[in-house]
């Protein structure tokens, strides 16, 4: 397989770290790859531009951090405007349309995507919002089955919000295949 | 999916490989990027029996190990520069004790306060001459998740070898970064208990009397034995002595007893060594871009390879020595201003052909970084 790095961004609290968690422990745990995970944050807990950093590949990573991301998401305007130009050229951005305008084209495929309105819609809790992003996710990169992210929700997650997250992975899923390019 | 398969924090990895080892007393103070250590430590080690003490400052924190190991425990504490400052007066009196236990330093940005979540190696030197008076210290380091456990089994294995403290000089980096840990069986790695007397109850036992071999064997404190001991100078009985023999045999044994098996201390691994026109030397997270440039210019023709040192003190100066002699350029690679770099040139035969690739802003060097730098020093410009 080809190395895919990723970043996802957005706000603190949005959950953007733990869809990154997932994700990787995803890969290493139920699909037999290697992952490297790490994050850049200040020190507030909430609030401010949140910066997470996956790679995924079949051989040992190194350097652990994506400086040029094939894909790369951003949940919010700031995150957007903070991190859109190291956008690999060729590669995947991802933004949520109520939040993020879009200013500039790049060099990449920019797909604009009602996540947080269609979680509020269908499921109502905004906290599920990083599951559905990662439905997005894996089903415009195929980098690792939704099986496997299934996997490593049912370990993490209490069981009572078992279903809303995995409704959630599923609207990501659904609505990748309606995106705006 | 196999139970020993994780995918972690390097701070995980730090908890794992010291509950491997036998760790059963932690005290500490949570601080940015260490705080993990703490937080699993703190679920894990009543699980296995063992104490977990949060303490009210890192001072307090250091204390306690030195005192729970003494009682016959495995001790460790972990802390960034700032508290690791804190503890350097306990350190040296654990030195001078000989108390075998371990202290995490999980380095950020400093010095004092400075960046609580950014990367740095600047406490290189802190670990080695933080605390005063002339002494001997082990530290020791490891780039990735895998090495990480096993450094830190190492790190407890050598603090009962030698009777010293260990300290392992992680960094933000790798202590956030989540990764593959496969954690090995029970007996896979050897482990060194704690050497105790064979004096019987009612017998003296001398705590500072050195067997044959060097080794002081201890006795559990609080036990069948009474004795003293003290950060003064002191004599076998652990008594204060100003005797000129007995202060200059004990200061000779504490610098010997780590010194002289600085080659039995050296861990370290190499990628493509034998060969290399440039040889770059990194150590912890550092060296993990180092290694990334090495594997992708050597498909390209170029003749580099990785020194990667995981003993960074005793340094390693025969091996470091021998491995610099035939490259024509030496890169120390490393997030401060040339700390393990004076070490290389110190000990090398040429030490003009020395340089650094550094990176001091609290974000991890790149291998763009380093490419860049070895070209500057190549001539060939960037």
């Amino acid at each position: 397989m080809n190395r895919c790095r990723m970043v996802f961004s957005g706000s603190g609290g949005q959950g953007v770290i733990t869809a990154a968690i997932i994700l990787a422990e995803a890969a290493v745990l139920h699909e037999g790859l290697m992952a490297v995970q790490s994050q850049s944050y200040g020190p507030e807990a909430r609030g401010g531009a949140t910066r997470t950093d996956v790679i995924i590949w079949d051989s040992q990573i190194h350097f652990p951090k994506a400086n040029e991301p094939n894909v790369l998401v951003c949940l919010t305007q700031e995150a957007y405007n903070k991190f859109y130009t190291i956008i690999r050229p060729g590669g995947l951005l991802i933004t949520d349309s109520r939040f993020v305008r879009i200013e500039r084209k790049v060099d990449a495929r920019q797909v604009e995507l009602p996540m947080y309105e269609k979680v509020m819609e269908t499921i109502k809790r905004p906290i599920v919002l990083n599951i559905c992003m990662l439905g997005v996710v894996v089903a415009l990169t195929r980098v690792v089955q939704p099986e496997s992210l299934l996997k490593v929700l049912k370990a993490r997650i209490p069981a009572g919000f078992l279903d809303i997250n995995t409704q959630a992975l599923e609207l990501g899923m659904a609505l990748s295949r309606e995106g705006r390019t | 999916m196999k139970d020993n398969i994780k995918f972690v924090q390097g701070n995980e990895a730090c908890v794992e490989g010291a509950l491997y080892a036998g760790l059963d007393f932690f005290a500490g103070y949570p601080i940015t990027p260490s705080t993990e250590i703490a937080e699993h430590l703190s679920y894990r080690l009543p699980q296995s029996g063992g104490k977990f003490i949060q303490m009210e400052d890192e001072i307090a924190s250091m204390c306690a190990i030195i005192g729970a190991s003494l009682t016959g425990h495995k001790v460790m504490t972990a802390t960034s520069g700032p508290g690791f400052s804190l503890m350097q007066e306990a350190l040296g009196y654990a030195i001078m004790t000989e108390i075998p236990c371990v202290i995490v330093d999980v380095q950020r940005g400093g010095p004092s306060t400075g960046l609580p979540t950014s990367v740095s190696q600047g406490d290189v030197n802190q670990a080695r001459w933080g605390a005063h008076g002339d002494h001997a210290v082990i530290a020791l380091t490891a780039s990735n998740h895998q090495d990480i456990f096993a450094i830190t089994v190492e790190a407890f294995n050598l603090a009962e070898t030698y009777r010293t403290p260990v300290i392992l000089l992680f960094d933000e980096v790798t202590g956030h970064m989540r990764e593959r840990l496969v954690v090995p069986e029970e007996g896979e790695i050897p482990l060194v208990g704690r050497l105790r007397t064979s004096v019987p109850e009612g017998v003296d036992y001398h705590p500072y009397l050195p067997r044959e071999d060097g080794r002081l064997p201890m006795s559990d404190f609080g036990g069948v034995h009474r004795y003293n001991v003290t950060g003064l100078f002191h004599d076998m009985w652990g008594f204060p002595s100003n005797n000129p023999g007995v202060v200059q045999g004990l200061l000779r044994h504490l610098m010997d007893k780590i010194n002289n098996n600085a080659h039995q201390i050296a861990r370290y691994n190499e990628y493509f060594v034998e060969d290399a026109q440039v040889l770059l030397i990194s150590y912890g997270s550092a060296a993990r871009s180092a290694l990334h440039v090495v594997q992708n210019r050597r498909p390209r023709g170029e003749r580099v390879g990785l020194l990667e040192l995981q003993t960074l003190w005793p340094f390693p100066v025969d091996l470091v020595r021998e491995r610099c002699r035939a490259p024509e350029i030496v890169m120390v690679v490393e997030m401060n201003m040339g700390q393990v770099l004076q070490a290389v040139k110190l000990g090398v035969d040429d030490p003009e052909k020395v340089f650094l690739a550094n990176r001091i802003d609290g974000s991890l060097i790149t291998p763009t970084d380093i490419r860049n730098i070895l070209r500057v020093i190549q001539g060939k410009g960037v």
